[in-house]
């Protein structure tokens, strides 16, 4: 009779995060910052994007120290990270009690061919796409919640605008086909039929999409509202500006609000310096994590 | 008249509720500023994260406003998050939002994410059993004597309503049973019908 782990118990709990803002946390003071600014929950890290960058090497999940601290000091759901098709470090995580995983770009990935097969776990995951194939793969092993790839710890919101845009164009396009040009289309994008005809009846992925991959300030967050996001993940731009804790509290009203732009301009007053970006062009072609994963 | 029902949009699962409002044969708006509460009847705080909502709805000036709006009679009906905006205690000593409802929550009584679940429920006044499903719930743990309890699940109060004011721990907005939102549109019809 009570059951665990449904697609409606674990879609249903991004549901629940939707409008609101997911911040990368560190440690249990942060995770506390970010939760009294308002954050839906917090994705706990032993680093951010930025400085996974800085650091080169294999990026992992993080010490379970990490995340426990974090799920001891908050009462918001606490998210983790795990490398691509690395289905140990889920199980790890889901063991550890996080309520959300994400199957992520931003860490090494573990496997080139294979992402975790997602249907077989209790806990939700989220996963990143650059395009609506790849959206619906992952949806396909089970994501419970999508997310733009954009191009992490880089403060340059210009690949999740680009990511976010392609999507919504795509769907656009799926809405407009005819029943039988679907099938040649779910080839094309390596996607199962049955997906894609919701995607063409409803108009949408049939999942909560979230924006990420560059957003650092207060009209970034805004601006990925407007182009149809569902709600925004803010790694290096938090607790990599000058002033985290108003940050955060600016990047949660301007995405509750984002369509008043005399609230949005109030709150970006003295922010204080945004999270250093770095310009996309400047990345070599191997530390482009958004082309992790297929 | 069809009466018109606001859902509370400054985070969570907003555009489900409209729906199921919808669904039940009510107007429904998404309601984002204090202003636009005048030309409702009732309103539902929707699912969500307690916290984020708390926080926004003091910061634009909701607390009072939503007073003031259950004080002139109108139905207020929250699920999960929204159940936890209108209790009266929130166990463990955390401030409450709005206080109204006559009732002691504990928030994420169930436990974390991989325990949450859905389960059939009984509700009374609603002929068939619901589908419920439960999200990092709150559970009620102790009401009133003016709190009708309308729903227990393993002997713990998961539905309540006192007066005008209805709650539920789980999310009736997830499924496609608009039972639980027809009868709030209910309760709202009926509070408008008093006040003329």
């Amino acid at each position: 009779m009570l059951e665990t782990g449904t697609s409606r118990v674990k879609r249903g709990m991004a549901e629940m995060q939707k409008g609101g803002v997911i911040m990368d946390v560190m440690n249990a003071e942060q995770a506390k910052i970010a939760e009294a600014a308002g954050a839906t929950a917090v994705m706990a890290l032993e680093r951010v994007p930025s400085d996974i960058r800085a650091a080169g090497g294999v990026a992992r999940m993080a010490d379970p120290t990490v995340l426990e601290e974090v799920m001891k000091v908050v009462s918001i759901p606490v998210m983790a990270k795990a490398r691509i098709g690395h289905y140990v470090e889920a199980r790890v995580l889901e063991a550890l009690g996080a309520d959300y995983i994400d199957e992520s770009e931003v860490l090494t990935p573990a496997d080139e061919v294979f992402h975790i097969d997602k249907r077989e776990f209790t806990v939700p995951f989220v996963c990143g796409a650059k395009d609506l194939g790849e959206a619906l793969r992952r949806i396909q092993e089970g994501a419970s919640m999508m997310r733009t790839k954009g191009e992490p710890g880089t403060g340059n919101i210009v690949e999740a605008v680009r990511h976010m845009r392609l999507i919504t164009g795509q769907i656009r396009k799926i809405k407009g086909l005819s029943k039988d040009e679907l099938y040649a289309e779910a080839k094309n994008l390596g996607v199962n039929y049955e997906l894609l005809l919701d995607v063409h009846e409803t108009g949408k992925l049939p999942v909560v999409n979230f924006a990420a991959g560059g957003v650092a300030t207060p009209s970034d967050a805004a601006l990925m509202m407007h182009l149809g996001a569902d709600g925004v993940f803010v790694g290096s731009g938090i607790f990599k500006s000058d002033n985290p804790e108003k940050f955060a509290r600016a990047i949660v009203e301007a995405t509750t609000h984002y369509t008043d732009y005399k609230l949005i301009a109030e709150v970006s007053k003295n922010l204080g310096g945004a999270m250093k970006g770095i310009e996309i062009s400047k990345l070599a072609p191997h530390e482009r994590m958004s082309d992790r994963g297929w | 008249m069809t009466q018109k029902i606001g859902v509370l949009a400054l985070q969570g699962a907003v555009a489900e509720h409209i729906r199921s409002l919808q669904a039940a044969g009510a107007e429904a708006v998404a309601v984002k500023r204090v202003e636009d509460l005048e030309q409702l009847d009732g309103l539902v705080i929707p699912g969500g994260e307690s916290t984020t909502i708390g926080k926004l709805m003091r910061k634009y000036g909701f607390i009072d406003a939503l007073r003031k709006f259950h004080e002139a009679g109108k139905p207020l009906f929250g699920t999960c998050a929204g159940l936890i905006v209108l209790a009266k205690t929130i166990q463990g000593g955390e401030e409450p939002h709005l206080g109204l409802m006559d009732m002691t929550v504990v928030r994420n009584a169930f436990g974390r994410q991989r325990e949450s679940f859905e389960t059939e429920l009984a509700i009374q006044s609603i002929d068939n059993p619901v589908r419920a499903v439960f999200i990092r719930a709150p559970l009620i743990g102790e009401v009133g004597s003016g709190v009708e309890v309308l729903s227990t699940h393993n002997g713990e109060i998961v539905a309540a309503r006192e007066g005008t004011l209805l709650a539920a721990s789980f999310h009736p907005e997830l499924t496609d049973d608009y039972s639980l939102h027809a009868y709030f549109a209910n309760m709202v019809q009926e509070a408008a019908q008093v006040k003329r």
